[in-house]
């Protein structure tokens, strides 16, 4: 590696949102080299636990059904974050989502036809076959192709911006410290939510109970240190992507498989051994991202769905097996809940049963009546032993603290101008467009839409 | 079945756990499909899993537990030992299911020692000037190793491996029949394996290939693999048509060039020849880290006697005419006979199981 020389484009970061700017950037001529601060088996960032991107399509692909247009996809974008988007950032990417896939095919990115899995969301959403590892392997293989240099454990720790143009970056290259030179730099390095300490700082103790989904390399080091240079912020700190794991996870990097899809066919309680939301208000494809947060709430992070025999196949069978008892009591007590408590919410919850049809994969008319906070579908009485417990706590996929950009990927400078040559993507800015709430699928659009412009806009820079 | 579980049963179980709550891989072979009908995984399950398993590695580059992680997922290689541990398992004799632990010593030694034997018996029971001079016309083969001893050495060990494998399948049939009460073959599933058997679909991921080398796809393996099936059953066919032209016809070896059975001998031999070096390329070149090391020493001998049984069989077509063809049919035989000799206790068995995999995921699939 030759420290010496000055790059076209330095990419800071290895995920999805990087590698998209890299070869992006490549492609139109300019030198790149990416600092990725992961060990090559640990590369990619979140990417590497991905699955799908929801991409707008005006009909029928090789690998989305129907079709998917930009009023539906704004709707449904609108419905997750409560209005909390910028509608001309979110609309913009909403459109470009439509080559997003042709553009990581043309990548060596290979779609899955069709899939069998609980979440039916072949219409809106391309699954990479084999998962987001797969697609990060295709992405480097390219890349490299190309003729990208990319760095391995090599962290950047501090980007020098003057003037609105970001001049070198200090990093720690295998824990030597260099300095890479560049004309045009791209941060595509992620979120904090692997930073505990920053988290405790909105959070406090309940960060100590949150499971960090994915990668531990997401320390937020480039995003503090930018949002010091006199760089804009945008979104809310507190606000993440959660969904509810299993509480026997690993604290960091546990992935995808530590998800319980289990919630709308039990009822869930706190450790007080008190329901706190509905558990059927809608399919979980539209509720799943509200659950992480929901749980981050409650008495020390924690929560138990409680469901028994008839549900058990309703769901994707989970890592850790769930604790199992003949009796709500027994059960309780394997949990470690107030065991009458128990008896009396399950009693109370199966005497509000109504009668109807259960239907899996849809909104039945499987519901409660009479409870203070009602489950309004897939309500069936929970009575049939065996019963099953699992325990949940917050994991956190990515947090919407991030840099202001612009439409073309370029950070927004304290005095409202855009930086010449200072680009962003991925994680680091999706805050931009997500405020709150989480649409599945949307953070790899978010990346490979933000990636390529931000690619495109040093290239650009570079050649003028 | 064992009493107490192996760890890779236990290891391999606690990966379909974590497999089956992913399911990211759904899309590359059929391992995944039959792992989803599933929520709970018994010895027989995990066996026929294993089995169904073609080692394409796709699971392995794509995995995001894939070692370094704490998960340490690594579906090729814990699936190959609960394979080569059933191998022995269903061995028919039991005791010589022992005969897979150090399989690459056990396939070498019967190697050398079946050419020894061929050459001593050679010179033994014929003339041994006569493994020197050029024998030509009608019956050459047979002046060298009597008709009776290469027709009834062939016989008595390849019967022998028949049966062996048979009782085998049978065993591995019942072994890793599901709980419930199996549903009696049709000719759908029947058909179905068959496809998948002679155009090896699951080395082929869905159309890409397979990650053979590296995390790149490519069919290679696939390829060579074929090349190698399709070179064998054409050394079979030269010896059936062979066999058939003796009896029946009374057309007796050497037979011209352009025969049935030297062509099919030829261009088996040429294919069993590439595919086998191609497989042994690709063996060393791959990346270690979906790979068992532990068995691939009787996946090396096995190769390795195969293109030397294809190697030998070109160069007799070569020298037949000479007083070099002596040597080479006794090496030649010597080989195929101790093919013969370790065919139920070698990799061949794979064939065998992974046929009844594939049929009964075939069977599953429809149920």
């Amino acid at each position: 590696m030759d420290f010496t020389r000055t790059y076209d484009v330095l990419v800071v970061g290895g995920g999805n949102a990087a590698l998209c700017a890299a070869i992006t950037a490549r492609q139109a001529g300019a030198s790149v080299v990416v600092a990725e601060h992961a060990p090559k088996p640990m590369r990619g960032g979140n990417s590497r636990h991905t699955r799908n991107l929801r991409a707008l399509h005006p009909k029928p692909t090789g690998v989305l059904t129907e079709s998917y247009l930009e009023d539906e996809y704004w709707d449904d974008l609108l419905r997750v974050t409560g209005g909390r988007t910028n509608e001309e950032l979110a609309r913009m990417t909403i459109r470009a989502s439509q080559f997003a896939p042709g553009f990581l095919a043309d990548c060596g990115v290979v779609f899955q036809p069709s899939l069998s899995g609980t979440l039916s969301l072949s219409r809106t959403n391309a699954f990479f076959l084999g998962g987001g590892k797969a697609l990060v392997n295709a992405m480097y293989r390219t890349a490299e192709a190309l003729g990208v240099t990319i760095l391995y454990d090599t962290e950047v720790q501090h980007i020098e911006v003057k003037d609105g143009f970001a001049t070198e970056a200090i990093i720690s290259w295998r824990g030597f410290p260099e300095r890479i030179r560049f004309k045009a730099i791209v941060a595509s390095a992620g979120g904090f939510q692997a930073n505990r300490e920053w988290l405790r700082e909105y959070w406090g103790d309940a960060a100590d109970n949150f499971q960090i989904r994915g990668t531990p390399y997401a320390q937020g080091t480039v995003l503090k240190d930018l949002l010091a240079s006199g760089i804009q912020e945008v979104g809310d700190p507190t606000q993440f992507h959660a969904v509810a794991n299993d509480a026997r996870a690993p604290m960091v990097d546990g992935g995808l498989a530590m998800r319980l899809d289990c919630v709308p066919f039990s009822i869930v309680v706190n450790k007080e051994v008190e329901r706190f939301y509905d558990e059927g208000e809608d399919v979980w494809p539209k509720r799943y991202a509200i659950w992480g947060r929901l749980i981050a709430q409650q008495p020390d992070q924690r929560a138990f769905a409680i469901t028994d025999s008839q549900a058990l196949h309703n769901y994707l069978p989970s890592v850790f097996p769930p604790m199992k008892a003949g009796s709500i009591p027994e059960l309780a007590q394997k949990l470690g809940l107030d065991a009458a408590k128990l008896q009396a919410v399950v009693d109370e919850y199966n005497a509000a049963v109504l009668p109807g049809t259960f239907h899996g994969n849809k909104l039945d008319d499987c519901r409660t009546d009479g409870l203070e906070i009602e489950k309004t579908h897939w309500a069936r009485r929970i009575d049939t032993p065996p019963f099953y417990g699992h325990p949940l706590a917050p994991g956190i996929t990515f947090t919407f603290l991030g840099v202001k950009v612009n439409d073309r990927a370029q950070v927004m400078m304290a005095d409202g101008k855009p930086s010449g040559n200072l680009f962003a993507s991925g994680e680091i800015m999706a805050g931009n467009i997500l405020g709150q709430g989480y649409l599945a699928g949307f953070g790899m659009t978010i990346g490979t839409v933000f990636g390529r412009l931000a690619g495109e806009g040093a290239a650009k820079y570079v050649r003028n | 079945m064992s009493a107490t579980e192996s760890e890779a049963i236990v290891e391999g179980r606690r990966q379909m756990e974590i497999c089956n709550a992913c399911r990211y891989c759904e899309g590359y072979c059929a391992v995944f499909p039959a792992m989803t009908l599933r929520r709970e995984f018994s010895q027989g399950d995990l066996t026929h899993l294993a089995n169904l398993c073609h080692s394409c590695k796709g699971c392995y580059h794509a995995c995001q537990y894939a070692p370094p992680h704490a998960f340490g997922v690594n579906i090729p290689a814990t699936f190959a030992t609960i394979r080569n541990e059933s191998y022995a398992e269903y061995a028919w004799p039991a005791p010589m299911g022992r005969a897979f632990e150090r399989n690459g010593t056990v396939v070498s030694a019967v190697a050398m020692l079946a050419v020894t034997l061929v050459l001593l018996l050679t010179m033994a029971l014929q003339d041994p000037a006569i493994l020197y001079t050029a024998q030509t016309g009608t019956g050459a083969f047979f002046r060298v190793i009597p008709y009776w001893l290469m027709t009834g050495m062939a016989g008595l060990t390849f019967g022998y491996a028949l049966i062996a494998m048979a009782a085998g399948a049978v065993r591995y049939w019942r072994g890793t029949a599901p709980g419930k009460g199996q549903k009696p073959l049709a000719a759908a599933p029947v058909a179905t394996a068959a496809v998948d058997i002679l155009t090896l679909r699951n080395l082929g991921g869905g159309g890409h290939g397979c990650n053979d080398i590296d995390d790149s796809f490519a069919q290679t393996r696939r390829w060579f693999h074929q090349a190698m099936f399709y070179g064998f059953m054409l050394c079979f066919a030269a010896t059936t048509t062979g066999t058939i032209y003796h009896h029946f016809l009374g057309w007796k070896s050497p037979h011209a060039f352009l025969s049935l059975p030297v062509q099919f001998g030829t261009w088996g031999g040429v294919l069993l020849c590439i595919g086998t070096a191609g497989l042994l390329w690709v063996k060393t070149v791959t990346d270690p880290g979906p790979v068992a090391k532990r068995w691939l020493g009787g996946e090396y001998a096995m190769l390795s006697l195969l293109f030397l049984i294809g190697a030998t069989g070109l160069l007799l077509l070569v020298v037949r005419h000479t007083g070099a063809m002596g040597v080479m049919l006794a090496l030649h035989l010597g080989l195929v006979l101790a093919f013969f000799v370790v065919l139920p206790y070698s990799k061949m068995v794979h064939g065998v199981y992974r046929g009844l995999a594939l049929l009964r995921s075939a069977q599953e699939k429809r149920a």
